[in-house]
């Protein structure tokens, strides 16, 4: 039976993420785990998380979990969510200037800024709650089967901005346009919740777990 | 392209049962909130609410159960709310699946919860819940007062600080509830709700006095509510979650079809 590790480092509800799993992978075997041994024997990786990325990165550090997951992201197919995505990039400004993991490059940025750049009338709330639209600027694996600018569910202050625009597959605009999925290789992060957009985000899920990298 | 409004049927539970009847015609069990969770789901709702209204804290468990068994059916954001008195209580609704936990009357007797649990679990998943009042008579300035026990006992706060405040304490968003409206059926407290709105820069759910689809409407351009909780009129069959979706839609408000 094929084997789906789900990260547990503490940071957030990774209940959801399991059960979703298991809804639409009911003949994979899924783990919640921080045990080295088994997120190294599964095959399929899922780095999910909510909450500061401060915390997250001394969770990581604590558990051992950085070099493995360096190393892991190069080897699976790994797919990152929310705070997930945001600890794979080099630095966010949260938590007062915070390295990440480095595996994508960029910066991780508060919307104040780019609500400022962009004059947009304060009315606009932070965090960014709700179900938004994302352009599907890539082709991929991982949106098969669902339509472009289809809503996703999102909760999110701070945003990724890759360095290289390549790594970009997806986008979505809150006060202005912000990179709502990445990925190369074997891997793919998004800054929504697949786990908690319906019928949209089990899609998604399904496609991971039948994606043939 | 931009972020949808949310509807937000809420459930009150009581000992694992819906209760303020909810009337489906072809629904099997109209007390099992596993169900009509489902139903609602289906329509299209963008979260679902839970409050639990179970006097006693020894049948608490049965609302993690509860919570338990819909979290692993219906894959949207839900919110638990009712009898949250410490950070524990958070986890272990958090931990059956819940996405949000809303705190009403602790807030108010122990803010510092407030500061504590989004410190914990995260601002995201932490919701204050304001039941206010207004308390100024006509011809005064208007103002609001946060009540507590069901609309009884006030507590002397203004409910517009009381927001800004618990936005500074770490609440990721506020569920706001008119007492002079909740179950009038005359739509919400437009005024109340758009004064909060431009005082925090966290989302604000507008409650209290949903009769029919206009309100909802209102609800979002005139009381520029984030999102719109309905209890009755989704529950007694009057309307689908579709139905009002489609209205809002067809009266410019931006909501996910």
């Amino acid at each position: 039976m094929s084997t789906i590790a789900v990260i547990d480092y503490g940071m957030g509800n990774l209940r959801s993420v399991a059960k979703a799993l298991e809804f639409v992978a009911a003949s994979h075997k899924i783990i919640v785990t921080n045990d080295e041994k088994l997120i190294r024997s599964a095959d399929r990786i899922v780095f999910p998380g909510q909450g500061a990325i401060g915390s997250a990165m001394q969770e990581l550090e604590s558990r051992n979990l950085v070099s493995l997951l360096k190393d892991l992201v190069r080897q699976k197919p790994f797919l990152g969510i929310c705070l997930g995505l945001q600890a794979l990039i080099s630095h966010s400004e949260e938590d007062g200037g915070t390295q990440g993991l480095d595996i994508i490059k960029g910066d991780t940025l508060h919307f104040g800024p780019l609500f400022k750049k962009n004059r947009i009338p304060s009315h606009l709330k932070i965090p960014h709650m709700g179900w938004n639209q994302v352009k599907q600027t890539q082709a991929h694996a991982l949106w098969e089967n669902i339509p472009d600018l289809t809503r996703f569910y999102f909760v999110h202050s701070y945003y990724v901005s890759p360095q290289d625009a390549n790594v970009v597959t997806g986008s979505c605009d809150y006060g202005g346009e912000f990179c709502a999925a990445a990925g190369f290789d074997n891997l793919f992060a998004v800054q929504f919740h697949p786990e908690k957009s319906q019928q949209t985000g089990l899609q998604l899920l399904k496609n991971f777990v039948n994606w043939d990298v | 392209m931009s972020l949808a409004k949310r509807i937000i049927p809420c459930l009150d539970v009581d000992n694992g049962r819906v209760v303020k009847g909810v009337k489906f015609v072809e629904i099997r069990d109209a007390g099992d909130p596993v169900e009509i969770a489902r139903r609602y789901d289906q329509e299209g709702a963008d979260e679902i609410t839970f409050l639990d209204i179970t006097a006693s804290s020894d049948n608490r468990e049965t609302m993690v159960h509860v919570v338990e068994q819909v979290a692993s059916e219906v894959f949207i954001p839900l919110t638990v709310g009712g009898g949250i008195r410490q950070v524990e209580d958070i986890r272990r609704m958090l931990n059956a699946g819940a996405d949000k936990v809303g705190i009403n009357t602790a807030a108010v007797f122990n803010p510092d919860l407030v500061k504590q649990a989004s410190k914990k679990v995260g601002s995201q998943c932490i919701v204050v819940a304001i039941d206010a009042k207004c308390v100024s008579t006509e011809g005064q300035p208007k103002r609001w007062e946060i009540f507590t026990h069901g609309g009884r006992k006030t507590t002397g706060l203004d409910a517009i600080e009381w927001a800004e405040k618990m936005a500074a304490y770490g609440a990721g968003e506020i569920l706001l509830t008119s007492m002079d409206r909740d179950g009038t059926k005359i739509g919400f407290d437009l005024e109340l709700t758009s004064r909060v709105s431009d005082a925090i820069n966290i989302p604000v759910i507008a409650s209290g006095g949903v009769g029919n689809l206009d309100h909802l409407v209102d609800g979002v351009i005139k009381g520029k509510a984030d999102a719109v909780l309905a209890a009755s009129i989704f529950h007694f069959g009057e309307y689908t979650i579709g139905q009002a979706k489609q209205h809002m839609a067809d009266k410019g408000v931006e909501v996910r079809l």
